[in-house]
């Protein structure tokens, strides 16, 4: 199993929620102090790089518009880290494709980092969370369409080296594609692609790829897995490693449960400081009509989007979404949630959020390479069934 | 197609075969609905007196299919501009009310061989004002509360009560809103070239707008008047974004007035 410290570089010094309609989108940038954010800037970078050094790979993300996390370019972030790292895996999950209007400028992006890295790149494709649709300035109907289509040209220009290519597509148009860098690592870096639900596994399954389910728990999880094993047999492809899978939670690790609790119920900030209106969590056409109307039956025009509000650890920990305590805890947590899904390669760790401090979010760090990290690793060296990856 | 005994009939046009209300006898009526989609209300008995109505539900709402093929206003102003061909009728009347107003526009500015008269009701689709500013109110940046207040003179009752729905009404709902989504997000519910075409207008158009309307303004829809040659704008008292169905009985009178 590889571990992952995923920091959405969140700005949590915000006035009081009660006087802001959403905490994405729409919320005045004058709360952000530049000063503050490129202390934090520093801080969230030094967290990556302490993470590689307790042997822990590195994973970023991107979202716009949002103090949750200011990180609107991912690129840049993993940039810095191409160059500042020299060991770990760097994984991008991911670049919102369907909201980003020229595919091969995100070819071009990841193929930079993927040589200055030296081949450290894991490159993540994400649909994005409904509130990007406005941020994006995207139309939020036909969006697996477009995701389709901006991956086949985003694939062909980081494999196509004999010269350019040009495409005409329903939603991309480009002219003489002929990237420069391209991928160090060849034929390109693993792909990787989320999914938070069962019904997007397929495509993800034939082509061979990683995916990532996101707080999805113990019953979608295992569903979504399965779907992607069972689909793989329908078109008759042989089955892939636990290293297809991947599992992103919120996770605390403490000396004792007492502690591992108090930093969990910091890091839970992440759920509960994500005050979104309908409009802008449930756009049109973003989640199917059998959901929407479901919600509207629960008399709600507010949509289908989960909104956790005030939550507590016990609550998270017994969903599946967050592993809190010591690390006999933390270890048994993750090791229920695996056996129960059957098996995962990657655990993308949610390990820092909101007010955690970074001594909190380094002690959490070690205590996890140190002593539960070592445990995981032999769990899935044991249960691994089938070696090699489909990329 | 207008032999169609049941009210609730089809319009096939090609290899599409739409939903429709299918109403009363006489000139032809083509009405082109709004975000809204198109519901059975009072005024159209109203207006199938005088009329022979035929009220589509756009590719994407209500019961009708949304075929990939289909994602934009221009498609649905072609769509239509072959159903009009095919009725061959040409003293028909095209009626469109808000997106449905910029699709009867567009239609318009294309040919009006095939029909005699355009009524836009609260219409969309021009630009007005400068880059900084949304002509339209964004409704997909705003409670459901305020779009319905911003819709209505009399918001308080035209609430929508969903308990009292049926799955099928849910669904159509949650179509609706995508299929306005799909056809209307950006450009947002204009075409920047609509309005240096309307001088194209050649038959008798009608503006109707009503003065409580919190989307469409009323510099907007003098604007959309102004463009066009010859056209006539009538303000409808105590009435929003849907004056047919907030006043069905002066709505009925000044279309008859117009086209009857």
């Amino acid at each position: 199993m590889q571990a992952w410290h995923f920091s959405e570089n969140a700005y949590p010094y915000l006035p009081d929620e009660r006087t802001f309609d959403s905490i994405r989108v729409t919320l005045p940038n004058k709360h952000y102090d530049p000063k503050i954010g490129a202390d934090l800037y520093d801080r969230y970078i030094d967290e990556w790089l302490i993470a590689e050094e307790l042997g822990i790979e590195i994973m970023a993300n991107e979202h716009h518009q949002t103090a949750t996390c200011v990180d609107p370019a991912v690129p840049i972030v993993m940039g810095i880290l191409a160059r500042e790292t020299r060991t770990a895996r760097l994984l991008i999950l991911g670049n919102p494709i369907a909201n980003r209007n020229q595919p091969v400028r995100v070819a071009e992006e990841m193929a930079m980092i993927d040589v200055i890295s030296r081949g450290r790149l894991e490159l993540g494709f994400v649909r994005g969370v409904p509130y990007e649709i406005s941020a994006g300035n995207i139309n939020p109907t036909r969006m697996q369409e477009r995701f389709w289509e901006a991956h086949d040209l985003i694939m062909r220009a980081l494999t196509t080296h004999d010269g350019p290519f040009n495409f005409e597509g329903k939603y991309y148009h480009h002219r003489q594609v002929n990237i420069w860098p391209r991928p160090y690592q060849q034929p390109h870096p693993p792909i990787w692609i989320t999914t938070l639900n069962p019904k997007s596994a397929p495509k993800i399954a034939e082509r061979g790829y990683i995916a990532a389910s996101f707080l999805t728990g113990f019953d979608v999880t295992k569903e979504i897995y399965a779907t992607y094993r069972a689909h793989r047999d329908t078109i008759g492809l042989p089955q892939l490693g636990l290293d297809r899978f991947a599992y992103a939670a919120l996770i605390h690790t403490g000396e004792t449960d007492e502690l591992g609790y108090e930093g969990a119920r910091k890091v839970l900030w992440y759920l509960e400081a994500n005050k979104v209106p309908p409009h802008f969590a449930n756009p049109p056409g973003y989640s199917s009509v059998e959901a929407n109307v479901k919600a509207l039956r629960a008399n709600s025009l507010a949509g289908p989007q989960a909104h956790f509000g005030r939550t507590s650890v016990e609550e998270q920990i017994a969903k599946g979404i967050l592993f809190a305590g010591n690390p006999d805890t933390v270890f048994n947590q993750i090791k229920k949630l695996y056996d129960h899904v059957g098996g995962f390669g990657h655990l993308l760790m949610m390990g820092q959020a909101g007010f955690l401090e970074h001594e909190e979010t380094v002690g959490s760090m070690k205590l996890f390479a140190e002593e539960v990290y070592p445990r995981l690793k032999e769990l899935s060296h044991a249960a691994a069934p089938v070696a090699g990856s489909g990329d | 197609m207008s032999e169609d005994p049941s009210q609730h009939g089809r319009l096939v046009i090609g290899e599409l075969a739409l939903e429709a209300l299918r109403l009363g006898e006489g000139r032809p009526l083509l009405i082109l609905h709004g975000g809204g989609g198109m519901e059975h209300a009072p005024y159209l008995d109203a207006l199938a007196q005088h009329f022979e109505v035929i009220a589509p539900s756009h590719p994407g709402f209500g019961g009708s299919p949304g075929p990939e093929a289909i994602n934009t206003i221009d498609d649905l102003a072609y769509l239509y501009l072959d159903f009009l061909r095919d009725l061959a009728r040409p003293d028909a009347v095209v009626m469109g009310y808000s997106m449905g107003g910029w699709i009867a526009a567009e239609i318009a500015v294309r040919d009006t061989r095939d029909f005699s008269h355009l009524i836009l009701v609260d219409p969309v689709g021009i630009k007005v004002g400068d880059r900084w500013t949304r002509d339209i109110p964004d409704v997909f940046a705003m409670p459901w509360e305020e779009v319905t207040r911003r819709l209505y003179h009399d918001p308080e009752r035209w609430l929508p009560n969903l308990e009292e729905m049926s799955d099928e009404q849910l669904a159509i709902i949650a179509r609706n809103r995508e299929a306005l989504a799909l056809y209307t997000w950006e450009p947002y519910m204009h075409n920047p070239k609509l309005k240096g075409r309307l001088h194209r207008v050649d038959v008798p158009a009608l503006l109707l707008w009503g003065e409580s309307d919190g989307l469409v303004g009323r510099a907007y829809v003098e604007a959309f008047a102004a463009a066009i040659p010859g056209a006539r704008l009538e303000t409808i008292p105590e009435a929003g974004h849907r004056p047919y169905l907030e006043q069905p009985e002066r709505f009925v009178q000044l279309v008859r007035g117009f086209a009857g």
